[in-house]
């Protein structure tokens, strides 16, 4: 599907999601409590069959957190980037999708331990590079460390 | 008599500098490099740099471990692999020790090294070295089997477990050229299984370098490790020597059938170098292939050792049987 | 506690091993926690972070014209290709064309620097099944694309060798006749290799049937590159989204359908093949022109997100850049290849042995740092 097609396919699909097509990917903003339904229908309906899941990270915008899922589909070669608005900076949380990507699952941790965002459901959800009781998520904008320079 | 042991001491560290050089020597040549070459002449002296500065190395012990059996596992692996140089027919007339159970004295002593190994990997503390002592145990009783077997075809063939009996009886040729195709066989098999016997590569599971860091002596440094060595290179020679004693006649020159002329020139050719030319021959052999094989792994190992050595050993060792009782040797 | 750690045996008897984080063949930091029972592998987790340095929060405080080259320390051993990915993710932002003459110096650098990663590849697989000698044969080659890259570049190994628009200098004049001469005597050795290694019993007993992942697995645990073009997917990026030059030249994209260590190890062999190829068709029609395109001595990107992937010599690398129109990047994510491949790792090695484990991690072709960033 172009990212036309995409885009008339999906807002049937999920009318409440907003657009996004400035970049060179077509995105689609959801709530975190709609993301796990829709990466069910993306990875399992034929006609979106999104089966890899090349990029998941974090995006930290002081005032909410971006969850970004880059997705593609290997048969029918199209690109989908789903974002999800954490809009709760104290308590992040969003539902793990490593049981539909198994990718997700060490890049949900990257992000757990970076970030500070809490995956439901998953299954091993431990800091990856950082020990365990690290304070702060450094990859969060309003982080300090005392041995941070000041470029 | 203690006279005759110190020499043979003091022979058997010279002769592990010696294969220790050879052996950097042989992996430079087939590793497209030059080897040592900067102490001494040619390089030559660097093995002593190396034993000097294991001396003085400090020999740790891990706190944890068996200190009593740790300090002992290196003195068992040297002890077992000098025991077995003495009944070894070094040139004509020159033997320490001419018992009349050579071959036996020889499979009993050298199956002894895996006490070592399964001390020093036991009492090490260390999980790597406990992994590598254990394969190595389950390696070097597994292997016995095939190394006895093709011991005892030549046996069936001289009628005698005495090594100078079996030196004599190859003066009109070698085992290996008048013991027909089983004999091959029978060298083969024991070329193989006693690499996997004295744990080289490919059959170096018990150190595996690079799944158990360094098996059974990881734990061992200074003097300690070096005794490990020391034991290796002495096992690789005693092996060797073996080999080029019963299937390659051991200090008796080449003769051919009746080419008179051409024994007589051989027989102005010292024992000794004959002895010694045939060693290191199978010597170069085992290290060629330690630099050119990858390892195999654990299953596969015994695989190779319980359905397709030992099968072979047993069909060969009945084959030489048929043919020594039928007397189609030469 | 005992002293070899808080657990030796678990209750069901499984004997717990520490893998590293010092290992002859995990090749770096990483720490893998195995789980025996005797020799057969339980269980793998892979603990990370020995080498974390955060290049991404540091790349959030340096210009768009440094930060590309921090990544150069990521995988280490294509420390070109993460240069071009973030050149061209910069260039993206900036919609500059990138002169002809770049395209083509930076596709032969990146080809060259692939072989010289596939080849310490070749070496350290060799090294990693018990074969000291391959690993020396190899460098020998490596050693004089090195040269070539220390000629030109001034480094050897990070080269540091992209800008935003093109490539830092031009070409040294013996570029050419040496990559020539260099090819060439890397296309005499390919014989060698497979004589030494390819077809050794031990070996194909080694790596045939082990490690084995499904095309269906790879994809999902995110594998790319050679790891999952063994498994039968395609996901050769200069295949799919070519970049730089990779248009102009034909080549293969390598398939197997094995997916066990003898298929990757049979798809990076001729993946060398292939990259002599390029540079071949490559080498004798450089373009003249500019080798850089003029960019602003300070660069802003415009609001907005960039995303550019580049085939490395271990898979996929994909470069995210949020930006928020300063000076320096408002986000930084790097995809790196390894992460994923590494995720698969205890998928690949349950129920093998441990002699298993070295094989599969040496045909994953781990780069540690690229896995902590």
């Amino acid at each position: 599907m172009t990212k036309e097609e995409l885009k008339q396919s999906l807002s049937t699909h999920l009318p409440t999601a907003t657009f996004d097509e400035a970049g060179e990917f077509l995105n689609i903003i959801v709530t975190p409590a709609e993301l796990l339904p829709l990466m069910k229908d993306l990875r399992g309906k034929s006609e979106y069959n999104f089966d890899y899941l090349f990029c998941l990270t974090c995006v930290d915008w002081k005032d909410h957190f971006m969850m970004v899922y880059h997705l593609m589909s290997k048969d029918h070669k199209h690109v989908l980037v789903v974002k999800a608005k954490i809009t709760d900076r104290n308590k992040p949380e969003v539902e793990t999708v490593c049981h539909i990507w198994r990718t997700a699952e060490f890049h949900e941790r990257e992000v757990f331990d970076l970030f500070g965002v809490t995956f439901l459901n998953h299954p091993d959800l431990r800091r990856l590079f950082l020990e365990e009781g690290w304070p702060g998520w450094p990859l969060r904008k309003d982080y300090v460390d005392e041995n941070m320079i000041e470029i | 008599m203690v006279i005759v042991g110190l020499c043979l001491l003091g022979f058997l560290v010279v002769l592990s500098f010696i294969l220790g050089y050879m052996e950097r020597k042989v992996a430079a040549f087939m590793q497209i490099r030059l080897g040592p070459n900067r102490v001494g002449p040619k390089g030559t002296l660097q093995i002593i740099a190396d034993t000097i500065k294991l001396l003085f190395k400090e020999g740790l012990t891990p706190k944890a471990s068996d200190k009593f059996l740790f300090n002992l596992a290196p003195f068992i692996m040297v002890i077992t692999s000098m025991l077995v140089v003495a009944p070894l027919a070094f040139a004509k007339n020159f033997q320490i020790w001419d018992i009349n159970i050579g071959v036996l004295y020889v499979s009993a002593i050298s199956s002894m090294a895996v006490i070592g190994i399964l001390m020093a990997g036991w009492s090490s503390y260390n999980k790597y070295s406990l992994l590598g002592a254990m394969r190595s145990g389950a390696q070097i009783v597994s292997y016995e089997l095939s190394i006895g077997l093709s011991l005892i075809t030549i046996v069936i063939l001289t009628g005698s477990l005495k090594l100078s009996d079996i030196v004599m009886s190859q003066a009109g040729g070698w085992w290996i050229f008048k013991g027909h195709i089983p004999a091959i066989i029978a060298f083969v098999i024991f070329i193989v299984a006693s690499t996997a016997e004295i744990n080289r590569a490919p059959f170096d599971l018990a150190e595996a370098e690079s799944e158990l860091t360094a098996g059974f002596h990881t734990e061992y440094s200074g003097m300690k490790f070096a005794m490990f060595l020391l034991s290796e290179y002495i096992n690789l020679f005693v092996v060797s020597a073996v080999a080029a004693t019963l299937f390659l006649g051991g200090w008796m020159p080449l003769h051919i059938g009746s080419l008179h002329g051409f024994n007589h020139v051989m027989d102005y050719i010292p024992s000794s170098v004959w002895f010694f030319g045939k060693t290191f021959f199978v010597i170069f052999v085992i290290m060629w292939f330690r630099w050119t094989f990858p390892r195999l792994r654990v299953d596969q190992l015994l695989n190779l050792e319980w359905k397709y050595l030992l099968p072979i050993s047993m069909f060969n060792l009945l084959l030489m049987t048929a043919i020594a009782i039928l007397g189609w040797h030469f | 506690m005992s002293l070899l750690g808080e657990d030796v045996m678990t209750e069901d008897g499984e004997f717990v091993i520490n893998m590293g984080p010092q290992h002859p063949s995990t090749h770096g930091v990483l720490h893998l926690k195995v789980w025996l029972d005797g020799e057969i592998i339980k269980k793998v987790q892979p603990h990370l972070g020995y080498i974390h340095r955060s290049i991404e929060k540091m790349s959030e405080n340096l210009s768009y014209r440094n930060f590309i080259f921090a990544t150069s320390r990521m995988d280490y051993l294509s420390a070109h290709m993460n240069n071009e990915a973030c050149a061209l993710t910069v260039e993206k932002g900036l919609a500059v064309e990138v002169p002809a003459r770049a395209k083509v110096i930076r596709t032969l650098m990146a080809e060259l620097t692939r072989l010289s990663s596939h080849q310490l590849w070749w070496g350290c697989t060799g090294l990693d099944l018990g074969a000291v000698t391959p690993f020396f044969y190899a460098f020998r080659e490596r050693e004089a694309i090195n040269g070539i890259m220390e000629e030109t570049c001034g480094a050897r190994l990070t080269q540091n060798y992209m800008v935003p628009g093109g490539v830092m200098f031009d070409l040294h004049p013996n570029f050419q006749a040496r990559t020539k001469e260099v090819i060439k005597q890397i296309k005499d050795k390919f014989d060698e290799y497979d004589q030494l290694l390819t077809g050794n019993v031990i070996f194909e007993q080694r790596t045939k049937g082990v490690g084995y992942i499904s095309k269906e697995d790879a994809v999902s645990w995110g594998c790319t590159g050679p790891m999952a073009r063994a498994s039968g997917v395609s996901c050769d990026i200069r295949k799919l989204f070519p970049y730089s030059a990779y248009d102009q030249v034909k080549f293969e994209e390598i398939l197997d359908t094995g997916g066990d260590c003898y298929a990757r190890y049979m798809v990076r062999m001729a993946e060398m093949k292939q990259s002599v190829s390029i540079i071949e068709q490559l080498i004798d029609t450089i373009p003249e022109g500019e080798f850089q395109a003029k960019t602003k001595a300070v660069i802003k990107l415009p609001k907005g997100e960039f995303y550019q992937r580049v085939e490395t010599a271990r898979g996929e690398l994909g470069v995210y850049i949020v930006s928020d129109g300063a000076a320096s990047p408002y986000r930084v994510k790097y995809r790196s290849p390894n992460f994923s491949n590494l995720s698969a790792l205890p998928h690949m090695s349950k129920g093998a042995k441990i002699g298993d484990l070295v094989a599969i991690m040496a045909t994953i072709d781990l780069v540690i740092p690229d896995v902590d960033r």
